[in-house]
């Protein structure tokens, strides 16, 4: 800022033009950001540090809100490991597959972009909808797999309602979701060069050998995006567990922001919902750059680095 | 490179026929196994997305036979209409298209174009330190500024109304600030220089050079705002409670209530399955309409559905 100012009697008059007017064209997004974004953080944090119930005025109680979160909070451990158990699981396991249907795709295939709309239009249909279908398709009684079951003489199997399944087929409907990491993967695939398998053809280099050493290092850097991307959403995911389970049952679904979300407009309880609210935000800046700072080490950047 | 390689694979190719007709067996077995686990891939991947729409053409009794109904028959078309009608869905097809998802699409394109025309075509003192917090922005989740932004927006009397989604709205975006900005880069400067030297403001320039060469990166601002506007479920959540500002995202909830109440009676599931086609369906045909624009956002800049 302080560069700004001094600067200003060492430019020409073209160049000052051109500071008024590009601060002038950046100018709704600096002010969005100071309003939108930096001001409701600090105040986010502000909130995480009192006892708060939007009628009466907050009250400053220090750490509190973290101390209680931490240590006597019925809820908070119970909604972290349901949130680690669904990002744990349903992402690597997301990567995994979107990367393997990604490497079919890329084969020397007809109808590719039919097969590539099959698998990507589940990603964009809204949440709601997809909710709605899969609980009908989960139900216990009119649902549709478990229709075949029965029609099979097998046993019924209690997706949605029974608290050891509840979770696994939320990672199933995210895992079925993960269309636009295909995408992604796709692109990537059709960048790496064809004479990198040619060499390892010559070479006497099987298919699995192709895949791990060729096809892998250079798609690492698209990996470790959709690995990033991954844990970033999941953690926030929202419409499908609220809409789905509503966090049922017995807490088995009840997820960080579907948590938060009740404890901020359900329960008023501001002060602890703020609090989340900064937790969660650390643990986001902290996957993020430890996955950058690991990255070095595995990640393949065509040699530019 | 390629034709070296190519010379060496028929030298060897000549040398053990055998090896080679092998080879171009076990070749054309992968490419069967390829399409067969593809064709499974899809089926299971659209197979949820077929039993809503089918589902919507039953009646109640084909809805929970065993073993499941797999086409309709009698297909009852009357049901979108009369699953439409059940609830004021008319009203909330307005709330989400007028009120929503078109004006916060205009002004996020408007407001978008004008900061990433300051980031990239004016040259000033702190832009690209600026632009790094704007990148950074992406990285902060909104739960955070979720509460502090509710506070402010209560305060202004914004309850039950979209001024906190279109007010944001008129300041930017950051993907899409990104997303321009990276596009008109590689609009060459001597266009813009030649208008300057011809007397055009830089809104003129904005206007008449840079808009008409970037019809592909508007598009996907477009169409991506919309989807993430249509889809939007927290947000109206925790900004709307009057059923008749709904927008159609809440008002399906009410049908799923519905569902859960009635089973397998009073057509809940024919409904709620009817109801949740018509919601999905724009999206569906906006991808399939322009899907080269979705292909594109996605692989150049990881936009999420």
């Amino acid at each position: 800022m302080t560069a700004i100012v001094t600067g200003w009697r060492n430019m020409s008059k073209t160049e000052r033009r051109n500071q008024i007017l590009g601060l002038l064209f950046v100018s709704p997004w600096l002010i969005g950001f100071l309003l939108f974004a930096l001001f409701p953080l600090i105040a986010s944090f502000y909130y995480s540090l009192t006892n708060y119930d939007f009628i009466r005025e907050p009250r400053f109680i220090g750490l509190a809100n973290y101390q209680r979160l931490f240590t006597v909070d019925p809820d908070f451990w119970i909604v972290m490991y349901n949130t680690l158990y669904y990002v744990g699981i349903g992402v690597p396991l997301g990567v995994a597959v979107a990367f393997l249907i990604a490497n079919l795709l890329n084969s020397d295939i007809k109808g590719r972009t039919l097969f590539r709309s099959v698998i990507y239009i589940p990603s964009i249909v809204p949440a709601v909808c997809t909710a709605m279908v899969w609980l009908f398709i989960l139900n216990v009684q009119y649902g549709v797999i478990n229709g075949f079951l029965k029609t099979l003489g097998m046993a019924t199997i209690p997706f949605l309602s029974s608290p050891d399944l509840a979770k696994p087929s939320l990672i199933m409907i995210y895992v079925w979701a993960q269309g636009t990491a295909v995408v992604i993967f796709l692109a990537a695939l059709q960048d790496v060069p064809r004479s990198l398998y040619d060499a390892a053809l010559v070479d006497g280099a099987n298919l699995w050998q192709r895949f791990w050493n060729v096809t892998v290092p250079m798609c690492t850097p698209v990996i470790l995006f959709n690995f990033i991307m991954g844990i970033i959403t999941a953690f926030q995911d929202f419409t499908l567990p609220f809409v789905l389970t509503g966090g049922g049952p017995m807490k088995s679904t009840e997820f960080y922001v579907v948590n938060l979300y009740r404890n901020a407009f359900v329960q008023f309880s501001i002060g602890k919902a703020s609090a989340m609210a900064w937790i969660l935000f650390l643990i986001i800046l902290f996957f993020s750059v430890v996955l950058f700072r690991t990255s070095a080490r595995w990640v393949y950047y065509g040699g530019e680095k | 490179m390629t034709s070296a390689s190519q010379s060496v694979r028929t030298q060897r190719e000549v040398r053990h026929p055998e090896k080679t007709a092998f080879l171009s067996l076990s070749k054309a077995l992968g490419r069967v196994a390829v399409y067969v686990v593809l064709i499974f891939l899809g089926v299971t991947w659209i197979f949820p997305l077929y039993w809503m729409a089918s589902s919507a053409l039953k009646d109640d009794p084909q809805v929970y036979t065993v073993p499941p109904v797999l086409i309709p028959n009698p297909a009852h078309w009357n049901n979108f209409a009369d699953a439409w009608n059940r609830f004021d869905f008319n009203r909330a097809a307005f709330n989400s298209v007028f009120l929503y998802s078109l004006p916060v699409t205009l002004f996020t394109l408007i407001s978008s174009m004008i900061v990433a025309y300051g980031f990239a075509k004016i040259r000033w003192r702190g832009r690209d330190a600026l632009f790094w917090v704007c990148i950074a922005t992406m990285m902060l989740p909104w739960q955070v500024t979720m509460v502090p932004l509710f506070i402010i927006f209560k305060n202004l009397g914004w309850i039950n109304t979209y001024w906190p989604f279109v007010v944001p709205s008129l300041f930017g975006n950051a993907y899409f600030i990104f997303l321009l900005r990276q596009f008109f880069l590689t609009i060459p400067e001597e266009l813009s220089d030649a208008a300057r030297i011809d007397g055009a403001s830089e809104m003129g320039i904005l206007w008449r050079v840079i808009l008409p060469l970037s019809k592909p990166a508007i598009a996907v601002v477009l169409l991506f705002r919309f989807l993430w506007a249509w889809n939007d479920y927290l947000g109206p959540l925790i900004y709307i409670n009057s059923e008749a500002m709904q927008p159609l995202a809440l008002a399906i909830y009410r049908m799923r209530t519905l569902a859960l109440s009635m089973g397998n009676t009073a057509m809940a599931y024919p409904h709620l399955m009817a109801v949740s086609t018509l919601i999905a369906l724009p999206i569906i045909l906006m991808f399939i309409f322009a899907q080269r624009t979705f292909i594109e956002g996605i692989s150049t800049t990881g936009l999420k559905g």
